[in-house]
């Protein structure tokens, strides 16, 4: 386990005329469970590869625990890796496949047999395989095909870093929740470093102490769930998390109010002139629907319902504005929003603005 | 009541005809004559078995079926290990690909008897290239008259010919295989020989299989290349049964023994294609039950 320090990591496929990872400065803690998300060739994969040695970076140092490993190759950074589609060698048992990287180890780092033994047995146990172990790999289903990996990497309590690579694409639903479940149990136990890539923000979000969020080869943001929920750093963060994600509109800034169309909206804070685009971000969660009189009128296209609440899809003139309702409250006739102030963002070019408590 | 449509053996026709005279008339013919006599004048004897008993138990056709399964033993344990490594050292990605195929593919791309002819030349004493240098090299080499330089000059001639083949087959099993394997090879902290051993063997096993097969069959059924070069010489040290079947069947026109021998021929290959077809696809049987009594 140790403490992994990106010291401007940048890579480019191309010999430079194109970054798919841009400069990037970032500690993450020893034993933190982290999650990279975003959308498909943002540079997640990326930049789990360059942490393996998978990728030599173009640029910049890669420190494991202040030691600097950028020249060192794969098998020398004792880091475990799972990937996407189960990678299996088919000739071996269950059993054998999972002592595989323990077996390969040479020198001072060399196990007995009856070690090997043991650490293969607290995998399979770990992950449920009981019944496989003894089976030849290649006859599996992807399920279990996959755990073997999961259970490859796991098997080896000493490693630097636990590398995930959407490791439950191909996994049935019911049971990925399980196997997270189960991730999340062994972080817990054993404090492994894990680092987990993901499209998902389910899976990121249930998963890790901090998310990572990349756009474009670059973090937007990297902060606990709660944050990302709260206070998105960038419209892209807000708009990718959450279900719907937030409502940007935008707006004019005067002092402690907003206007949209010619509407004020009280803000909870004051801001400062702003130039640029400007505009504001409200979660679906804290748009209240009322036919109070107050508040802004909007149509209602459409209203899903997604079990435990219904969403509005709305327009507020001809900005879409999606609203949840709570599973028994009507939809009003002449409906009108009204948002909770407290929990509005500003957003100065697609950057957020934080104002001030007004005294 | 069920109606019965039998128009579809119509498009079947064609296929069962074209058979029929590529096949098994000729065979029907072969088998005709391998249960019969002719003294000439198209008169034929019923002899029954006989004629398989005096091959199966004649000396002259067990030296030449040693020869072969000699000759193909041999030129599998070269080929197959030489074929792997070749593909092995190969270029994945690049210009290099497409030059190293062409090159492997050249000599795939001679006809039999030319590739005898030049080896024939070649390896000449005389005017050959080979043979003069080794001559003057100061090597005792004759493949005309030596019986081990001419099976050494067949040998390296077989090798030279068809280790391409084997070339081309594991590599198109090599560059199957998806880079994560790799990948998750060097994460594990596998060997070179651990990848090759447990990665890259066992994804080329398939295209070995078939590899293994088609060398042994067209080494065992060889023909054109030693006739051309030692005409099955010195002595009969170079006749296989397929020159000796000829010289039966055409030079001596002994057209019952002769058939009864191609019969006997026919299911030794059959045979030792399907021993080795079962062995070396057993894994595979294996893990398909597995999979019937995990699902039971």
């Amino acid at each position: 386990m140790a403490k992994i320090t990106l010291n401007n990591i940048a890579h480019s496929y191309d010999g430079g005329s194109s970054y798919a990872l841009k400069p990037l400065s970032h500690e993450w803690h020893d034993g933190g469970a982290y999650a990279l998300l975003g959308p498909s060739g943002c540079g997640k994969t990326t930049l789990l590869n360059i942490i393996s040695g998978l990728l030599q970076p173009s640029e910049g140092q890669l420190l494991f625990d202040d030691v600097d490993v950028s020249a060192l190759p794969t098998e020398q950074r004792n880091i475990a890796q799972v990937f996407q589609f189960p990678v299996l060698y088919d000739t071996m048992t269950v059993a054998e496949n999972l002592a595989f990287p323990l077996r390969n180890r040479r020198g001072a780092d060399k196990l007995s047999a009856a070690e090997i033994d043991t650490r293969v047995q607290q995998a399979i146990t770990m992950l449920g395989l009981e019944a496989l172990a003894n089976r030849k790999a290649s006859g599996l289903n992807a399920d279990d095909k996959q755990k073997i990996s999961l259970g490859r990497g796991l098997v080896r309590t000493d490693v630097n870093a636990i590398l995930f690579d959407e490791p439950l694409t191909v996994i049935d639903p019911h049971l990925k929740w399980q196997l997270r479940t189960k991730l999340k149990q062994i972080h817990r136990q054993f404090g492994h470093t894990m680092i987990y890539v993901t499209h998902d923000q389910t899976e990121a979000l249930t998963f890790a102490d901090k998310v990572v969020v990349m756009l474009a080869g670059e973090v937007v943001q990297m902060g606990t769930p709660q944050e990302l929920f709260d206070t998105p750093q960038h419209t892209f963060v807000g708009k990718f998390i959450g279900s719907p994600g937030m409502n940007i509109l935008p707006c004019e800034l005067h002092g402690a109010e907003a206007v949209i169309q010619g509407h004020r909206i009280a803000l909870a804070r004051e801001y400062p002139a702003l130039t640029g685009v400007i505009e504001l971000g409200i979660r679906p969660e804290f748009v209240r629907l009322t036919d109070s009189g107050q508040g802004m009128p909007v149509q209602i296209k459409e209203v899903e319902d997604v079990g435990r609440h219904r969403i509005a899809r709305a327009f507020l003139h001809d900005h879409p504005l999606n609203i949840i309702v709570p599973e028994l409250q009507p939809i009003p006739g002449e409906p009108r929003v009204v948002f909770d102030s407290d929990r509005i963002n500003v957003y100065q070019n697609s950057q957020l603005v934080t104002g001030e408590r007004p005294s | 009541m069920k109606t019965w449509n039998n128009k579809a053996w119509f498009f079947v026709l064609p296929v069962l005809l074209l058979v029929a005279f590529s096949a098994i008339i000729p065979l029907m013919t072969v088998v005709n004559y391998s249960v019969q006599d002719s003294f000439g004048n198209n008169e034929f004897y019923w002899v029954g078995l006989e004629w398989f008993q005096e091959v199966l138990a004649s000396e002259r056709f067990h030296n030449s079926l040693m020869r072969n399964l000699l000759f193909s033993g041999i030129i599998l344990l070269i080929e197959i290990p030489l074929g792997i490594a070749v593909a092995l050292a190969m270029p994945r990605r690049g210009w290099g690909v497409s030059v190293c195929l062409v090159l492997m593919a050249l000599p795939l791309l001679i006809p039999w008897n030319v590739v005898g002819t030049i080896w024939q030349v070649f390896a000449r004493v005389d005017i050959g290239l080979l043979g003069h240098t080794l001559a003057s090299l100061g090597f005792d080499y004759n493949y005309t008259q030596n019986t081990f330089d001419a099976w050494v000059t067949l040998i390296v001639m077989d090798v030279w010919h068809w280790t391409s083949l084997v070339v081309l087959l594991c590599y198109s099993g090599l560059v199957s295989i998806r880079d994560v394997y790799y990948q998750a090879a060097r994460i594990d902290g596998a060997s070179r020989w651990a990848v090759f051993r447990y990665i890259q063997l066992p994804k080329m096993r398939r295209v070995l299989v078939i590899a293994v097969l088609l060398r042994f069959m067209d080494s065992f059924m060889i023909y054109t290349e030693p006739f051309v070069v030692t005409g099955g010489g010195p002595g009969n040290a170079t006749t296989f049964l397929s020159i000796d079947l000829v010289q039966m069947a055409i030079g001596q026109f002994d057209l019952g023994p002769a058939a009864a021998m191609s019969l006997i021929y026919f299911l030794i290959i059959l045979v030792i294609s399907w021993v080795f077809y079962t062995v070396m696809t057993h894994q595979d049987n294996e893990s398909v039950t597995d999979n019937r009594q995990g699902g039971g």
